[in-house]
């Protein structure tokens, strides 16, 4: 079944220059694994092909259940050089909450 | 143990948050962080009008305002208020506040000495692009080193009521007060590790007790009086994350995993100019209601660099935006969009980048928000930035004409003329530690 991700983790955004960064925080730690599965560099950067250059470096937090997610070139120049409404990257996290993940309905329940 | 709260996250945080810790509950010491990124850059813009500021000028105010609170409760101040100017930031509270000692902690300005630097052979490459600083070296603004925690201890064994810095690692304005109280030395790295976990929690203020939380957002109680987050850091290095009592928002494991994540890069290598820290060691325990304790944090010893923060100028850039409403709204949009972008080459403008977002439909989550069936308005919001000033003002005249000369239904066009702005860029950096020599001065 697809499952969006907003269902299984809560997100937070920022900037370090041009580059955005995307903390992955599983609301359970039983969902930690579909995520790691699920919540590919790869995939992520082609979700946000229309705005990052990329690429995307990908780190695990096994004791937050977490992933930190680093996405260059994302912020059209950053900081003070960047024409975008989302200058800073702020939105990134919440909008990757829309990526619609494969789950087996098994692994919501045990 | 000793609590240690932070009051501000950035230069334009509530003005109240400061006030309210020192008013609401016990606390040692009130660290105010004000320096972002961006933050230095518009210092320099404003050192740039007037050579008397370019610190933060909220603070001076402020440590006025509350100055019978700090002499009645004995809490001390940090505060990296000093930007780009951390002497005249001083001088300001000295004369707005008389009788509080001051330190101001001085030799993070390395602007003066980038030639040595690059005599030296230093490139002070960007962190980022790996390019060497030499092409963009007349375009210099400001240059500053990152400090790290141990001058502004120092500063505080002066006795100073009030620490003030320019540019130092956000995380040292936490670590410095625990450095001075317990004793730790350069070489605790697990120590400096969980006291530099610590300030990364508590710098952006709110943001670790609920503020800009997902976490059930709906049911954060009273964020009009949010609690600012309290560290309370024990001698072995194991704390407390908390708030003061009868405060809104929450502090939980989630609101605390958030802000850890936050503007981070490797969490296995969070690298500051004293220690490096771990944060795939720490462990969070919900161990009461809006308290959360954190341990087991190791680190690694400090890589020897410093970064430095630089700024240079890099053109100028101006944003417009009109509004267009149902029906076909975003058809009407995308239309004025071409007509500006169409004239624009007309008349042989030549920028660096145009962007144009269609506010309502595409700006913040681009091609992963599905787009709406004709909303009721969309704002078509385009920008450009190039090296020519004239082409920059040019496009500003670009915009108003569309509302008689373009598609129906333009409006919310009040702002008139879009501002041309200057661009200062940012460009990361690293230096040897050991070229960094920081000193205090105290301020009678």
């Amino acid at each position: 079944m697809k499952v969006q991700l907003a269902q299984l983790a809560h997100t937070r955004s920022g900037d370090k220059g041009d580059n955005a960064n995307i903390g992955v925080i599983a609301w359970e730690e039983r969902y930690y694994p579909i995520l790691l599965r699920e919540l590919t560099p790869e995939r992520v950067l082609a979700f946000f092909a229309d705005r990052v250059k990329g690429p995307v470096d990908r780190y695990e937090l096994p004791n937050l259940a977490a992933i930190n997610f680093v996405l260059h070139g994302a912020l059209g120049g950053g900081g003070t050089v960047s024409l975008r409404t989302d200058a800073q990257g702020k939105a990134l996290g919440a909008a990757l909450l829309r990526m619609e993940l494969d789950v087996d309905e098994r692994e919501l329940t045990r | 143990m000793i609590r240690i709260a932070n009051g501000q996250g950035f230069w334009g945080d509530w003005l109240e948050a400061p006030v309210r810790l020192l008013e609401q509950g016990p606390i040692d010491y009130l660290t105010l962080d004000y320096l972002a990124e961006v933050t230095m850059a518009i210092l320099q813009k404003q050192r740039q009008r007037d050579p008397a500021l370019g610190y933060a000028r909220d603070f001076p105010p402020l440590i006025a305002r509350v100055a019978p609170l700090l002499r009645e409760r004995g809490v001390r101040v940090v505060a990296n208020a000093g930007g780009l100017n951390p002497i005249a930031c001083g001088r300001e509270i000295r004369k707005l506040a008389p009788g509080l000692k001051i330190a101001v902690v001085l030799g993070d300005d390395v602007a003066a000495r980038i030639p040595e630097f690059l005599k030296k052979g230093e490139l002070l490459a960007n962190l980022d692009t790996a390019q060497p600083l030499a092409p963009i070296r007349d375009r210099i603004l400001s240059a500053n080193a990152y400090l790290g925690a141990f001058p502004l201890a120092e500063a505080l064994v002066t006795g100073a009521d009030v620490v003030v810095s320019g540019r130092c690692a956000d995380v040292a304005l936490l670590l410095a007060p625990a450095i001075h109280r317990f004793g730790w030395k350069a070489s605790d790295i697990h120590l400096l590790a969980a006291g530099v976990v610590a300030g990364h929690i508590v710098e952006c203020g709110a943001q670790a007790t609920g503020g800009n939380s997902q976490v059930n957002w709906q049911n954060l109680e009273n964020l009009e009086e949010i609690g600012y987050p309290i560290v309370e850091m024990q001698p072995h290095g194991v704390f407390d994350v908390t708030k003061h009592p009868g405060t809104g928002g929450r502090v939980d494991s989630h609101t605390v995993k958030e802000q850890l994540l936050y503007e981070i890069g490797d969490p296995q290598r969070y690298i500051t100019p004293d220690c490096i820290a771990d944060f795939t060691t720490v462990r969070l325990t919900d161990v009461a209601p809006n308290r959360v304790r954190v341990e087991g944090v190791r680190g690694a010893p400090p890589t020897g660099m410093l970064k430095v923060s630089i700024n240079y100028s890099a053109g100028w850039k101006a944003v417009g935006a009109l509004v267009y409403t149902w029906p076909h709204a975003l058809e009407k949009a995308r239309a004025a969009d071409r007509i500006v972008r169409r004239r624009l080459q007309s008349l042989g403008l030549e920028f660096e980048e145009i962007w144009s977002e269609f506010v309502g439909v595409n700006a913040c989550h681009g091609m992963a928000a599905p787009p709406p069936s004709d909303p009721p308005e969309v704002q078509l919001r385009i920008g450009v930035r190039g090296n020519r000033h004239a082409d920059v003002e040019r496009f500003t005249r670009e915009i108003a004409p569309l509302v008689l000369s373009g598609p129906p239904g333009a409006t919310g066009y009040a702002d008139s003329r879009p501002a041309v702005r200057e661009v200062v860029a940012y460009w990361p950096a690293l230096i040897p530690a050991v070229e960094i020599k920081p000193r205090i001065e105290v301020l009678p």
